[in-house]
């Protein structure tokens, strides 16, 4: 059994629906730990040691949280600055993460159409992601491709709850290493390892 | 007097001051009470050590009051003054009136011609300036609404006594024997033999001069004194300056304590205000020790002996009557809360001023000297016995006065599920208070100060008079249904009585309390009470980041710093906290409380290292390898 680290980032917790109804979905699966960091670190001061340590004690970690102009909230950035030091992370001798898998769990309102060459946004999901596939990278880790949830302010309570269901089954694969690895190669998002999805 | 005699003097008062005062304090019986135990003590009937010149020590100790009048001064902004100007005139003015009137009433039922039942009434309807002010400033109450009320009370006395030492020798001749003698007049000056408009014109003209010189030439001179660097010279200065003002409103007949206490006004907005203070401070509290220790050893047991009852009798009657005067004005007022009492039990003796007084009567043939020896062991027995009416209020009159008012003049609370109990709303609580009214939350402050309450009721903020301390009041507080309870007061021996009744009986409460050091804390961990905040520590913090700045760091820098010391404090004070329980005996001795805590707090300091964070933002590690690379 893997064990997942979730860095869930939302500064508004109280009014999301859809990140909400997903970490609803995952909070008692064993083996799955959350660490929300605004909780945490309400004021961006972070217990860097701490950090650390929670990181070498998981095999996979998933940065969860809206997808803000393009990105993550700031306490992600911060989380990122702060705890991937260099020497620890990354460097020569930084390795503490090499062969851990890494993965991005995001919400945004645009539909998926909208995330490409053709359409307003210009750039596909995953282009935009490029700065978290590439530290992972820096990292020594391997990537997994993100879950996302599109379409955020339109979905129905009922869009919502497959999402919650589906996010709850990738995790549990993950954790249980169900995933055909030949597999994650062929797929543009993580949430097309669910069959209905496919 | 020879020079030894005088060291010899000085041995013995000061001696028993240092002796006697202490004690008296450790017993909660006050200074002023230590003082004059100590003067009775070393006196003519117990010890014999000073004899008959007591008398030429109190009369010059009495400028003990004068300075203290000048420090009161310092203290009291004109604006202040102005404010105060309905009870000093109105409270004050009532007071002497109405107890002068009473008294000579009494003293015409036992056969005293009516000039001098007029004399007597006045002369006793004064209080004494320096017990009561020296009462108020050790017990810390010159803010507090009996205290202020007082001070005016007295104000308007030693106002009062210029016209009653030139109505006195009035009153003389319209009665029998008594003839005028020049001497008499010439005690309180020249001035006081010129027709009365012109004195008034010189008194008048006196005070304006005074204001003007105080105004506009004496911070010119304190600043050429004050640059020469020589502190002695800024103390001969001020004394100097005193004694002058004292000397010169000696001449025109007015009260040197009155005229101190105008000049201090005039230079409360004065920078050298506080250097003035200081200055004065040593030289006010000895010459009053002085002035107390010398009224002690000039009670007259003699008298006492020969007719015991007859003297407490007056003395109780005499205290009774102002007594009951000071309680029904106090009501008048709009004194509330018991404050009534407590300003009617201040003021209940008889005035220093009556020592000058009696005499100057006595010279004037107004009194024999039967007369005068009673009246002057009354006086001094009611001065005697005031800081115990005192300690009586406390001890007997206010508990029963609260437990009376629980039922009457507490506020009551309404019936209303409040998720929120905030006790204490003053400097701390006001903020904890503004904090979650801001954002919504229904909150029941209380509060067990009556002035704060109804300042800021004046502002619409809702909040009750009660004393959170009693079980009855945190019922209607609504504690079974409440959320939270959170504990702003100051007193933290009674915030940490409630924090154990309430961990006790209503676990579901959630506590937050405020804490004065890290021993509070400490006890407030033992109750598993962890949400406790140290009233300066945050502050203290930012004002050290606001320095870092000041000295060079940018203001992140110093932000991040001041946060890391934050992070590395709560840190230590886990540790201490495990410290202390292993060994709280070391702890506990309350007076090295301070002393201890800084020790321990940097002890634990060696351990760690504040400035080892933020290295992700360092790039030293990063370079070098960059140029082991190339």
């Amino acid at each position: 059994m893997k064990k997942i680290l979730i860095l869930f980032a939302h500064p508004a917790f109280q009014k999301s629906l859809i990140n909400k109804t997903l970490m609803e979905a995952i909070k008692d699966l064993k083996s799955v730990t959350i660490n929300n960091l605004y909780e945490k670190y309400p004021d961006f001061f972070m217990d860097i040691p701490a950090e650390q340590k929670l990181l070498t004690e998981h095999d996979i970690i998933i940065w969860h949280h809206p997808f803000y102009w393009y990105s993550a909230p700031a306490i992600i950035k911060e989380w990122m600055d702060l705890v991937l030091q260099h020497g620890f992370a990354y460097g020569t001798h930084g390795r503490a993460l090499e062969g851990k898998w890494a993965m991005s769990c995001i919400s945004t309102g645009g539909r998926k159409e909208v995330y490409s060459a053709e359409g307003k946004n210009r750039y596909t999901i995953n282009e935009f992601l490029a700065p978290f596939i590439q530290s992972a990278n820096l990292c020594r880790m391997k990537n997994l491709p993100p879950f996302v949830v599109h379409g955020s302010h339109t979905l129905n309570k009922d869009d919502i709850k497959k999402y919650a269901e589906d996010y709850r089954k990738v995790i549990k694969m993950l954790r249980d290493n169900e995933i055909d690895s030949e597999k994650l190669n062929t797929m543009e998002y993580m949430n097309e390892i669910i069959e209905h999805n496919a | 007097m020879h020079n030894q005699e005088f060291f010899l003097n000085a041995l013995i008062y000061l001696g028993a001051a240092v002796v006697s005062v202490p004690i008296a304090k450790k017993l909660g019986l006050g200074s002023v009470l230590g003082y004059l135990l100590a003067g009775i003590i070393i006196g003519p009937f117990v010890l014999r050590l000073v004899g008959n010149e007591a008398g030429e020590v109190m009369h010059f100790a009495e400028f003990g009051v004068v300075l203290m009048l000048f420090i009161i001064g310092l203290e009291l902004e004109p604006k202040l003054l102005w404010k105060m100007r309905r009870n000093i005139f109105g409270l004050g003015g009532l007071q002497v009136l109405i107890t002068a009137g009473i008294i000579t009433g009494v003293a015409l039922l036992f056969n005293f011609q009516l000039n001098r039942a007029v004399a007597i009434g006045l002369i006793l309807a004064l209080s004494s300036t320096a017990i009561v002010l020296q009462t108020l400033s050790e017990k810390g109450l010159m803010r507090n609404i009996a205290g202020r009320s007082a001070f005016s009370v007295l104000l308007f006395q030693d106002m009062a006594v210029i016209p009653i030492l030139a109505l006195l020798p009035l009153i003389a001749t319209l009665g029998t024997p008594a003839t005028l003698s020049d001497t008499s007049m010439k005690s309180i000056g020249q001035v006081a033999q010129l027709p009365g408009w012109l004195q008034l014109l010189i008194i008048i003209g006196a005070i304006v001069v005074l204001v003007i010189i105080g105004r506009f030439a004496a911070r010119h001179i304190f600043r050429l004194v004050a640059e020469t660097g020589l502190h002695e010279v800024f103390v001969a200065l001020a004394l100097l300056m005193v004694i002058g003002i004292a000397l010169g409103m000696d001449a025109i007949g007015l009260s040197p304590a009155l005229g101190t206490f105008i000049a201090g006004v005039v230079l409360a907005d004065s920078e050298y205000r506080h250097e003035l203070e200081t200055t004065i401070d040593p030289f006010k509290g000895l010459l009053l020790g002085l002035f107390f220790i010398s009224v002690g050893a000039g009670i007259n047991f003699n008298l006492l002996i020969e007719n015991p009852w007859v003297i407490i009798g007056f003395v109780l009657l005499l205290i009774f009557i102002k007594f009951v005067v000071l309680l029904i004005l106090g009501r008048i007022f709009r004194l509330k809360k018991g404050f009534e009492f407590l300003f009617a039990f201040l003021l209940a003796q008889a005035s220093e001023f009556a020592f000058v007084l009696i005499s100057f009567s006595k010279q004037n043939k107004l009194f024999d000297d039967k007369t005068s020896g009673m009246l002057l062991l009354v006086v001094t027995l009611s001065m005697a016995i005031s800081p115990l009416l005192l300690i009586f209020n406390d001890k007997a009159v206010s508990p029963i006065l609260a437990r009376w008012q629980n039922k009457l003049e507490y506020d009551e609370i309404e019936e209303e599920e409040t998720p929120v109990i905030l006790a204490g709303f003053g400097r701390f609580g006001l903020t904890v208070g503004r904090i979650l009214l801001a954002n919504g939350f229904k909150v029941t402050i209380l509060d067990n100060n009556p002035s704060n309450v109804e300042t800021l009721r004046k502002y619409g903020f809702k909040l009750y008079f009660g004393d959170i301390t009693r079980p009855t009041m945190l019922e209607k507080a609504g504690i079974e249904k409440a959320r939270m309870l959170i504990l702003s007061m100051a007193e933290h021996e009674n915030a940490l009585k409630v924090a154990e009744i309430v961990h006790k009986k209503y676990p579901h409460v959630k506590i937050l309390a405020r804490a004065n050091d890290i021993f509070h804390v400490f006890e407030y961990l033992n109750l598993n009470i962890t949400n406790t905040e140290r009233e300066n520590f945050h502050s203290a913090a930012e004002l050290g980041s606001k320095a870092l700045v000041e000295l060079g760091f940018s203001k992140y820098e110093a932000y991040r710093a001041a946060r890391m010391f934050k992070h590395h404090e709560s840190q230590v004070t886990e540790e201490l906290y495990r410290h202390w329980l292993e060994d709280q005996g070391k702890f506990i001795q309350e007076t090295r409380r301070f002393e201890e805590q800084v020790k321990e707090t940097l002890q634990a300091e060696k351990n760690y290292s504040i400035h080892e964070t933020d290295c992700a933002w360092d790039v030293d590690s990063l370079k070098d390898e960059a140029q082991k690379e190339e």
